[in-house]
């Protein structure tokens, strides 16, 4: 019996030591963290970025330089980050959030999540492109656009209307979209608002008849366009640059639709969360991404639209002027599940 | 057979009645800690009212429930179908290459299925892939589509059925050969030996293989997103991505984890009670390899396809997008910090995993009794839900009340304890079963006490389990995603997390290289195993 006793309680001493080793480990990790309640004189912030590695490195890079300011950058997928900053509460290590989308920044907002940005920040850009309420701000716009195949479609043949598409000629798997796809959401919201429900379900129903591929987003439709697979798809504008980089014969173009929700324009943004010590640092996160500098690395290197209030370059894209976007607020979740469900009505989601 | 010693031990070891403290201890330890993804289920739908419910009895909802079940049911019994003769065929023929077989057979599981479906439509999608270019001169246009079904079917199979393979493996190499000798000196021939002998005691092996395989079709999302299959996973990630609603993904993730529970119930009936060693003495000789003859044709021919379409190919398509990337000036990328990361926390990981399922296995295989049972259910939840899931929970439960652990490489390790502990499970309980009571028995008789028994008999002997369950848990440990992005410490990257950033914003070339890295760690792992396998063999041969 005695011995049974110590070797219980020689096992339950290594579990603790191993239990408290491991939580070292944590430690380590741990101490760069701010104590509660103090504001972070040491010039570090996080980001939490949806937005991609490889395209936003190198500018946090430049503005960590510029600045002196240290950035830990959390990288994912934006509504997966979005759904992490609401379960870590106000445990959160988070001080800002880049968001692929003005969705995930609406999610945030809708639950208080966000602090309201200054006016000189928020002067910077139009109020179409960023929060009523003043939450977050678009860096960064990206045009949903038409893009083809150039080997099986002439280019004459595409319509000059996103209405066009439901022509029956165009049957038959040749068109290519992304419903679970946010910007794809975000531009149907967009026509919801431009043409009105019915006229939306129409258009859809009238896609839906021409009997449209299916991919989960944006990209693998241009790989397809690549392949042949199919003919034309509804992307973001782009994502073409970056398959023309590794491959300068591939043989997609874009087209572009004329005044309607068909070339609208999404917005990448940042806001900043409220459990934030390091507000002041945030702004001046906020304030390089708007900065000339940035927007111009934005313009030609990802091939983005600089949202800039008054910028001059814009890279080899099509005018901001010519992109309709309706005057609507893109964070509006309750907008959105409109729009998921008019999407499940018709069955395409 | 002589009466039993005492007639009220069951299992040699102890009484069942009576589960040694430390060991319920230790279980009940893990099995709370694999319980938080469903206590956070449980408390994010408790707010939901009428919505949730119609979300529920949706029509849609209801299709894309059964989509996946009956996707579940398919992969798994195809899976089967290949696995099998291919472990039977590398561990008891003589297969010429066996030992390269052996390897490649079970390779396929180390390709992440993010990177595999993507290799699969470049290589057999119906327009522009690889096939359908050389069918191009004869003719061939268009190729019938890969997508549904199909695809979904063939992917899932090709990069899980290994899990069966090692499963089984690990179990032949247990067998006595006492059981099959015994069978043809009574007159069976070697094919009824082998469906009325072998085959019923690779019963365990072959279902803990089939229920992996099984759960993890069920939560996986990337396979069905790529193959334009309309997954109950989708309906998930419509709702954290669309509606933002965590509440109601959590109703749906509850409903998956439901029907987990279901499975693991038949699995349990289809256990039975069925005694798997010998009880004879019997001496440790491996069996004698069964010549193939001119069957050997066939069974390289089955061999090479499988290998051909699970490794080959996907391996084949990412050697492409290398070559076409370093041609295009695409400068590869820094890997090496990357890969020490992902050993790193593959390796802790793998000894975490091992070290938390010991006790449970013990306790479910020689204790049996309805709480080391249901304690050994348990860890398999977190393996039937998305990733997603998983890390949320942590994440709600790390930040609010863990916080000097949240985000640490602590935490994360516990994240992958809690996703790939039924791995090890499942392969451990397969090795236990194989060990007679008896051998237990003579060391308490020699005055070993239980814990030095289970040390110096019970784990030694097991450790054909041990080893395929620490391989299986390093490899997919490897290729992990959504926990690692979420919960590993701020500016730590792993090989996949960097495969994924390059492949969302469309660098294919720059994700070829951590792909192949990544692949090529976790085969040194598989090929260690497989090595220490036939090393084992070799010995006793001699």
């Amino acid at each position: 019996m005695k011995m049974r006793r110590r070797t219980f309680l020689r096992y339950v001493g290594a579990t603790a030591l191993g239990v408290t080793t491991l939580g070292c480990l944590g430690k380590q990790a741990a101490t760069e963290k701010v104590k509660e309640g103090v504001v972070d004189e040491t010039g570090k912030i996080t980001v939490y970025s949806g937005r991609g590695e490889n395209l936003i490195r190198p500018v946090i890079e430049r503005f960590s330089e510029s600045t002196g300011i240290n950035v830990e950058v959390r990288y994912g997928k934006t509504a997966e980050l979005a759904a992490t900053i609401l379960e870590e509460g106000k445990n959160s290590p988070a001080d800002l959030f880049f968001a692929q989308d003005a969705g995930a920044l609406g999610a945030l907002s809708k639950e208080n999540r966000l602090l309201k940005l200054s006016s000189s920040i928020l002067d910077k850009v139009e109020a179409r492109f960023r929060s009523p309420k003043g939450e977050w701000i678009g860096i960064t716009g990206r045009a949903r656009t038409v893009d083809y195949n150039v080997k099986l479609v002439d280019k004459r043949e595409l319509p000059e209307s996103i209405w066009g598409f439901t022509d029956p000629k165009w049957k038959g798997g040749k068109i290519g979209w992304a419903p679970t796809n946010g910007s794809f959401q975000a531009f149907i919201t967009a026509f919801r608002v431009l043409e009105g429900e019915e006229k939306t379900r129409e258009w859809l129903q009238g896609i839906i008849a021409n009997d449209p591929q299916e991919y989960p987003k944006n990209s693998p439709i241009v790989a397809a366009l690549g392949r042949g697979e199919i003919y034309v798809g509804f992307v973001n504008n782009y994502y073409l640059h970056r398959f023309k980089a590794e491959d300068p014969d591939f043989p997609v173009a874009h087209h572009y639709t004329r005044g309607d929700a068909g070339s609208m324009i999404n917005v990448a943004g940042l806001g900043i969360v409220d459990t934030t010590k390091n507000q002041n640092l945030a702004e001046n996160f906020i304030d390089y991404m708007l900065s000339e500098d940035a927007q111009r690395y934005f313009a030609t290197k990802t091939y983005e639209y600089p949202l800039l209030e008054g910028i001059s370059v814009i890279g080899p894209q099509k005018p901001l002027s010519e992109i309709i976007t309706p005057n609507i607020d893109l964070s509006d979740l309750d907008d959105l599940k409109g729009t998921l469900k008019l999407l499940q009505d018709v069955g395409a989601l | 057979m002589y009466p039993e010693p005492n007639p009220t031990a069951k299992n040699g070891v102890s009484n069942p009645n009576r589960l040694p403290l430390f060991l319920l201890f230790s279980a009940l330890v893990v099995a709370i800690g694999m319980m938080l993804p469903l206590t956070y289920l449980i408390l994010r739908s408790a707010s939901l009212g009428d919505e949730a419910w119609n979300l529920l009895i949706h029509p849609r909802t209801i299709q894309v429930f059964v989509n996946s079940a009956f996707l579940a049911l398919a992969v798994t019994v195809i899976s089967a179908i290949i696995a099998v003769p291919i472990a039977f065929l590398t561990v008891r023929t003589d297969l010429p290459g066996r030992r390269y077989w052996s390897i490649a057979t079970a390779l396929p599981l180390v390709i992440p299925s993010y990177v595999g479906s993507f290799a699969i439509i470049a290589a057999l999608g119906p327009k522009g892939s690889i096939l359908q270019n050389w069918l191009a001169p004869f003719g061939v246009d268009r190729l019938p589509s890969i997508y549904g079904w199909t695809g979904a079917v063939l992917s899932l199979v090709l990069f899980t059925y290994p899990y069966i393979v090692l499963s089984v493996r690990a179990s032949l190499h247990s067998l006595d050969p006492a059981l099959e000798e015994a069978s043809h000196s009574l007159g069976y021939n070697r094919r009824e030996t082998f469906l009325r002998v072998t085959l019923p005691h690779l019963k365990p092996s072959i279902i803990a293989g089939s229920l992996l395989v099984a759960l993890y079709t069920l939560s996986d999302f990337g396979t069905p997103s790529l193959m334009r299959f309309d997954s109950f996973t989708r309906a998930i990630y419509i709702q954290y991505q669309s509606s933002f609603d965590r509440s109601m993904a959590a109703i749906l993730a509850l409903l998956l984890v439901l029907f987990a529970i279901l499975i693991l119930l038949l699995e349990y009936k289809a256990r039975g009670k069925a005694k798997y060693y010998s009880s004879s003495t019997g001496s440790q000789r491996p069996p004698r390899d069964i010549e193939l003859g001119r069957w050997r044709w066939p069974a390289l021919l089955f061999c090479s396809a499988v290998v051909g379409l699970a490794l080959i190919m996907p391996l084949g398509v990412i050697s492409y997008w290398l070559l076409q990337g370093i041609s295009m000036g695409e400068q590869l990328m820094f890997v090496w910090q990357l890969a020490l990361n992902s050993v790193y926390v593959s390796s802790l990981s793998a000894f975490a995993v091992i070290a938390a399922a010991i006790p449970v296995c013990i306790l479910a295989v020689r204790f049996p009794h309805t709480l080391s049972h249901l304690l050994e259910r348990s860890t398999y939840i977190g393996f039937a839900l998305p990733g997603i899931v998983v890390a949320l929970s942590l994440v709600f439960f790390g930040a609010k009340y863990a916080t000097v652990l949240y985000q640490s490489t602590a935490m994360l390790i516990f994240a992958y304890v809690v996703l790939f502990i039924p791995q090890a499970v499942g392969t451990i309980r397969a090795s236990l079963l194989q060990i007679s009571p008896r051998l237990e028995e003579a060391a308490r008789s020699m005055g070993y006490n239980l814990p030095k028994t289970l040390l110096k008999v019970t784990i030694p002997l097991a450790r054909p389990g041990l080893l395929t369950g620490a391989a299986l848990v390093f490899l997919t440990t490897m290729k992990e995603l959504p926990a690692t992005l979420l919960l590993a410490p701020t500016g730590f990257n792993t090989l996949a997390t960097s495969i994924w950033s390059s492949t969302n914003d469309a660098f294919f070339a720059r994700a070829a290289a951590p792909s192949l890295i990544l692949v090529a760690v976790s085969s040194l792992s598989m090929i260690a195993i497989i090595s220490l396998e036939r090393r084992k063999d070799e010995k006793v041969k001699k």
